[in-house]
């Protein structure tokens, strides 16, 4: 019942010179499941099409279950897709969309079947509607029921929550989570929302422009990016333009702006030479422009608050530091400093929470504090 | 790796492949039967156009040729003819544009509220066919003959001459061409009005008021297309007809149909008749060619 | 208020007249299969039923009007066939000489008929072969094809790829994806194109006068019989034909109809 790993081996996509996938190698094991976050367009739904064989790569091999099925066609593969557009059959009920797969497999108890499978997603009621008379939520679950019930090795599913309100999305997030724990099948969940790739997914990839960036449990990814895309693509961060000065006790010192800001060396891409030094804007703390950094942290400023914006939750400040750029810190509504535009501040953070990345000089789709702490720092240089 | 490489991109290449072997499949038999009895015929017909009469041998005896001469011949002896062919013809169209415009503007847009109704009024304008165009065109002969109750009526009220008649008449022709092909106007025509959307109308009319303004900047350019194929539908047939001429002209309504049908069957003149059939194919595609062109609707298939 | 009484009035009472315009002819005709008209059906001379009740009274008119529906029906299957495989080739698969292909399907559309005729005779006489009626089952599929691939077209153009693609996606082989999902969806664009062929075909006169040597369809032998007198048989099977349409396609709009009603609840 179980589902099998997939594995993707050098796999490459072109349209005319246009690469959607570039030579992309990646394995999700069984019974996982496994979002694929990216951009749009950046090949998410040509990697799936490839997957379920409804595209044939430019090169590259595709196994399942240690199987290669680079050259079987879409419907002789264990794999089912829950479409982007749902693409239910508008002449056939609900119930005949549901079974169709295993009609054409020549099953037994077919509409038993079918019908568990509605159960499933909650639907049994609606068996005998056409789809035309479903709602947004309702074709996209008989979407789901419909490849559910084939029990594939592998269920493809491409932006399956991208037409519905927010709402009814969170609701199909945690349902969605609860099937799979469920039906216990490989999952591999396409989505441009970061949010729901990290709440819903064992392993997430973060794709672009053909690529995958970077892998790993959500946790993991949020903690530790290992690209400036990642970075911002997954959260956001302050990207800080330095270089690497010295090692110590596996420390990177890190000259940014003049100010030696420290690294953890096991948390750095490289360890010499230009990096970006990354810092969640939650990890930062603001001090007044007059207190003492607390006792092994990391200090910056003074700087100038140039925005406050309060959250609820939480209260965004935007300060401008010379020679850094514009820094974002996320402070809780606790105590403290409560700065105001205008007012001159001290940001202070953990060593243990920065990492260091190589700048690709790939556009990040951030607020940009990279390049404009780049563009100042170089300013800033005798 | 480089294995990979080759066989990945083999299997695209044969997928290429069969795709475009499946399109030659679908396509081969149907264009093939045209190729036997559309293009083959119309080659033949170029090729019997250019023959010659057998001096002297029996009536109807041709050989092989390159009698240019037959399309001079042809041309100057029938010049009438062809102006009266593309002359009633265009009339025709733009008299049922006149009337099927709004019948269909009625029948797509006022009824699409009413789906019932809307589909017997499309029937009914299809629905004739299946009478017979023949039928249908002798009854106006009968209808519109000198010693019916029409004629009579009209001659009392003093709308129509004493001496004059309605039947054997350049009118009458026209009047048989525009009703035989009003179907043909109407049904593209509705089809592209269908399908237009009213939120566009009504947001022409936010933009310049007036009804007869966004009729001519807004609904008429989106069903140009219905409107080029239905002109072309009504004016192609029609400058080929000689039912219409046969049945409600006399000698004086004779269109290059019924000359080609004469020398066909009652002379049995071949040569002039392929001349005839070549010269209308190529004037009429060349006018269709033209107007297609002008509309700026090309993809007319 | 001026423009509003024309749309709301004006264009109705339009409609209306050319409606009055389109039926005219067929009340005529209807009213003179009631004729008591022996031999001539020019003259209004008594009302009867007799012509209806035996309908094949004229032996020629039932001959010629099944010999119309014969043909009818095999040029409308055989054109269907074609059409739509071609209409399917040409919106989903790119091929080279595609241009080609659209010329040779729009020509027999641009040609009139005499010259359609006229060519395919000149062919059969130089190819030797007898006019009769499979000549003119030749020629109308001929003619029908190009409209068939009109109309399939639209319909092929609106159907969505993915739903084929989700068939295979679900086990249906090409062909279980061809038979259980695109087919029943092109079905209505299929039909309308065959009842389109069905209508040229039965009511086509000039190709099928050049290339029927001695069968008669039922429009040829109206038009032959027009010099000596049209038998009021004709006018009942004119009419006949009319009706049974007209009763089929509106039966089928209301169960449409009923359907949809039902649906909406
Ligand atoms: N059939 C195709 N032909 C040409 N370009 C394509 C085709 N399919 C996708 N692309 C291009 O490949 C890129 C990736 O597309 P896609 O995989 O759909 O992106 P995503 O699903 O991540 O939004 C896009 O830039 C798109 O324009
Ligand atoms: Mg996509």
């Amino acid at each position: 019942m179980s589902g099998r790993d997939l594995e993707l081996v050098s796999v490459t996509k072109r349209f005319g010179d246009f690469t959607a996938v570039d030579d992309l190698s990646l394995t999700m094991p069984s019974g996982s499941f496994f979002a694929l976050l990216g951009p749009s367009g950046c090949g998410k739904t040509t990697m799936l099409r490839i997957i379920a064989g409804l595209e044939s790569p430019s090169a590259g091999r595709v196994f399942i279950g240690g199987e290669d099925i680079t050259a079987t066609r879409a419907h002789q593969r264990p794999v089912n897709t829950v479409f982007q557009s749902y693409a239910l059959f508008p002449h056939l009920d609900v119930i005949e969309n549901v079974a169709f797969g295993l009609r054409r497999r020549r099953e037994k108890h077919v509409v038993e079947r079918a019908m568990a499978a509605l159960d499933l997603v909650e639907l049994r009621h609606l068996a005998g509607r056409k789809p035309a008379q479903l709602s947004g939520g309702q074709q996209q679950r008989v979407a789901l029921a419909r490849a559910l019930v084939n029990n594939p090795a592998v269920l493809l599913l491409d932006e399956p929550l991208g037409a519905l309100d927010l709402k009814l999305r969170r609701q199909m997030q945690v349902e969605l989570k609860r099937i799979q724990d469920e039906v216990g099948l490989t999952f591999v969940h396409v989505t441009h929302d970061q949010e729901e790739a990290m709440t819903m997914a064992d392993t997430v990839a973060v794709m672009n422009a053909g690529r995958i960036e970077q892998m790993g449990a959500p946790q993991e990814l949020y903690d530790l990016p290992r690209t400036p895309f990642v970075a911002n693509f997954l959260g956001r961060s302050n990207l800080l333009a330095g270089t690497v000065t010295d090692e110590h006790g596996g420390l990177l010192g890190v000259d940014v702006a003049g100010t030696r800001v420290q690294v953890p060396a096991d948390r750095a891409v490289a360890r010499s030479g230009a990096v970006l030094v990354g810092v969640r804007p939650e990890k930062v703390i603001l001090l007044g422009a007059d207190d003492p950094a607390p006792p092994g942290a990391t200090a910056l400023g003074p700087g100038t608050v140039a925005d406050v914006s309060f959250a609820g939750v939480s209260t965004e400040y935007l300060v401008d530091v010379p020679g850094a750029g514009r820094m974002s810190v996320f402070a809780q509504n606790l105590t403290g400093v409560s700065a105001t535009p205008g007012g001159t501040v001290r940001l202070a953070w953990s060593p243990q929470h920065a990492f260091a990345l190589v700048d690709d000089g790939a556009p990040d789709d951030g607020t940009g504090e990279a390049v404009e702490a780049a563009e100042l720092s170089e300013a800033a240089a005798p | 790796m480089t294995a990979a490489l080759v066989v990945g991109h083999g299997t695209e290449v044969a997928g290429a492949r069969r795709r475009s072997r499946t399109a030659w499949l679908l396509l081969a038999p149907g264009l093939l039967y045209l190729f036997v009895f559309f293009v083959a015929p119309v080659a033949v017909l170029l090729l019997t156009s250019l023959f010659e009469r057998v001096p002297g041998g029996p009536v109807g005896a041709t050989r092989p040729a390159f009698a240019v001469s037959n399309y001079v011949d042809a041309v100057v002896t029938y010049a009438p003819q062809f102006g009266r062919s593309f002359l009633y013809a265009f009339i025709a169209t733009v008299l049922a544009l006149a009337i099927g415009y709004p019948l269909a503007y009625v029948i797509g847009v006022r009824c699409r509220t009413r789906p019932l109704l809307q589909g017997v009024l499309l029937v009914l304008v299809i629905a004739p066919f299946f009478t017979s165009f023949i039928l249908r065109t002798i009854a106006w002969k009968q209808i519109l003959a000198d010693d019916s109750v029409v004629v009579s009526v009209l001659k009392t009220v003093s709308l129509l001459p004493d001496d004059a008649r309605l039947t054997a008449t350049p009118v009458a022709v026209v009047a048989g061409l525009t009703y035989n092909f009003l179907p043909f106007m109407t049904l593209p025509v509705y089809a592209s009005l269908e399908r237009l959307d009213l939120r566009l109308v009504e947001a022409g009319g936010d933009l310049y008021a007036t009804p007869i303004s966004t009729f001519r900047h807004v609904t008429l350019p989106l069903t140009m297309p219905g409107i080029v194929s239905g002109s072309l539908l009504t004016f192609i047939p029609a400058a080929g007809d000689y039912v219409n001429s046969a049945l409600l002209g006399n000698a004086g309504t004779s269109m290059v149909g019924n000359v080609i049908d004469s020398r066909f069957f009652r002379v049995v003149d071949y040569p002039t008749a392929a001349a005839l059939s070549v010269i209308l194919m190529a004037a009429v595609l060349l006018l269709v060619a033209w107007y297609v062109r002008r509309s700026g609707t090309e993809d007319l298939l | 208020m001026k423009r509003l009484s024309f749309g709301r009035y004006l264009l109705p009472v339009y409609a209306a007249l050319a409606f009055l315009y389109l039926l005219t002819p067929i009340a005529y005709t209807f009213a003179f299969s009631f004729n008591d008209a022996g031999r001539s059906n020019l003259v209004w001379r008594g009302f009867t039923f007799t012509n209806w009740q035996n309908p094949c009274g004229a032996p020629a008119v039932c001959e010629s009007v099944v010999n119309s529906l014969q043909i009818g029906v095999l040029a409308t299957v055989i054109s269907t066939v074609l059409g739509t495989m071609i209409a399917i080739a040409l919106v989903r698969y790119r091929f080279r000489l595609r241009a080609g292909a659209n010329l040779l399907l729009f020509l027999p559309m641009a040609t009139p008929e005499v010259v359609l005729g006229a060519a395919l005779l000149a062919q059969f006489l130089n190819l030797r072969v007898n006019p009769g009626f499979a000549t003119i089952v030749i020629a109308h599929v001929m003619f029908c094809i190009s409209f068939v691939v009109v109309t399939v077209k639209a319909r092929v153009a609106s159907l969505d790829p993915r739903l084929e693609e989700a068939a295979a996606d679900l086990y249906a082989s090409p062909r279980a994806a061809f038979w259980r999902v695109t087919f029943p969806l092109l079905l209505p664009g299929i039909a309308a194109a065959a009842l389109l062929a069905f209508s040229l075909s039965f009511d086509d006169f000039i190709i099928t006068n050049f290339n029927s040597g001695n069968t008669d369809t039922f429009p040829k032998f109206v038009y032959v019989s027009a010099t000596r007198g049209i038998p009021a048989q004709a006018n009942v099977m004119g009419s006949a034909m009319f009706l049974i349409a007209l009763i089929i396609v509106v039966t089928g709009q209301v169960l449409a109809a009923r359907r949809r009603r039902a649906a909406a609840t």
